[in-house]
């Protein structure tokens, strides 16, 4: 299938949780309502059309520009993006979904953004997930083992976040 | 020695005993197979037969740090890992070295600025006694580190303590060993006369 009928596929199925599609983009995509996550996800999954079998990875992207002077041209409204990209060795199409989040949730700097998690759907989430959390801060619901991955566990702090601070010491070695 | 020297048949040796522990201790530096990164490939071709870390007696890598005397610590150090290394390091029994070896370990190297994650210089986690720039060292690098080590156990003084500790003065730091044709200044100049010339083209 094109990305243009898995597209009008999607959007037939899922009246309303697609909230925005680009189809001529190198990796086209649509961009989900984050409470349908798993619903559309399972369809694309299942469905004898499209039988993504693989998630080839999940990707957390902050948007924020952290120079004040920067700001008015970056383009976009501070926000913080999930990717997940599809692929299925059977029909060999791939597609990607993105989830548009907010920074915080409920704009309180330290809450973490919740999306819910698809490790019940492809096992290698798992570990994707963890990566997306220990360094992009996202908080996936349902998740059996949610640690940090890569950082040690008492890292504080997610370093891919754009306005991250280095710690100064830990565990009384100096970091700068 | 002295007196001694000389009074016995030809196959005989004196020394002192703090003289043959050190011979001993830096012909047999066993170090620990730990690598963090891309410098432990180097270190492992330190190990292979080309370059062949076994004739200075280091080549037994020890699998475990209470068998180790030295550790050569190739490659980038993080946070994570740097509770381990100090721990590996305590547990080596003494006297214990170590080498810090490429830039990553000198001093945090490319992460220096940037890098969230990275110890800025594993000497702010165990005594460095030798430090092997480059990104990474080549072989030999880490073989003259090694032999700096070497340099340094010969001055150690073990029996007799509370002597002043002797800087290792490098024994085998090879100074730039010029050919014949340019030993000399006025030898250098001919020779550079002589390329000029052969570097000219040839008339038609």
């Amino acid at each position: 299938m094109t990305p243009t009928d898995i597209i009008t596929v999607l959007e037939s199925q899922f009246t309303g949780a697609i909230l925005d599609k680009k189809a001529d983009a190198i990796d086209p995509f649509v961009i989900v309502e984050p409470s349908k996550l798993v619903d559309v996800c399972r369809f694309l999954r299942d469905d004898p059309r499209l039988q993504f079998s693989v998630l080839n990875c999940i990707s957390g992207v902050d948007y924020l520009e952290p120079e004040a002077k920067k700001v008015a041209k970056a383009g976009f409204e501070p926000h913080l993006e999930v990717v997940y990209h599809l692929s299925s060795f059977t029909l060999k199409h791939r597609f990607t979904l993105k989830l548009s989040l907010p920074r915080w949730k409920n704009d309180q700097p330290g809450e973490l953004p919740e999306v819910p998690s698809v490790v019940e759907l492809w096992k290698t989430a798992d570990w994707h997930e963890r990566e997306v959390f220990d360094l992009c801060g996202v908080w996936f619901v349902g998740h059996p083992d949610l640690r940090r991955i890569l950082t040690a566990e008492d890292w504080e702090g997610h370093p891919l976040r754009k306005d991250y601070v280095f710690p100064l010491e830990y565990h009384g070695t100096r970091c700068r | 020695m002295g007196i001694l020297e000389g009074r016995w048949e030809e196959s005989f040796v004196t020394t002192t005993l703090e003289h043959a522990i050190n011979w001993a201790r830096e012909s047999s530096l066993w170090p620990m197979t730990f690598g963090l990164a891309c410098c432990a490939i180097e270190m492992m071709a330190t190990g292979a037969p080309r370059y062949d870390i076994d004739r200075f007696g280091a080549g037994a890598f020890r699998a475990t740090p209470r068998q180790a005397d030295l550790m050569i610590v190739a490659g980038t150090v993080n946070f994570k890992m740097a509770d381990r290394v100090r721990r590996l390091y305590n547990q080596m029994p003494e006297p214990k070295f170590v080498i810090a070896m490429g830039a990553c370990t000198c001093g945090g190297g490319p992460y220096y600025k940037y890098g969230y994650n990275v110890v800025k210089g594993v000497d702010l986690i165990v005594p460095v006694d030798v430090y092997v720039p480059g990104c990474p060292p080549r072989p030999e690098a880490l073989l003259e580190g090694l032999m700096r080590i070497q340099d340094k156990v010969r001055g150690m003084k073990e029996l007799t303590k509370g002597q002043p500790i002797e800087l290792p003065v490098p024994k085998r730091t090879g100074g730039v060993q010029l050919p014949d044709e340019l030993s000399t200044l006025e030898k250098a100049n001919e020779f550079a006369i002589q390329n000029k010339e052969r570097a000219k083209p040839a008339k038609a």
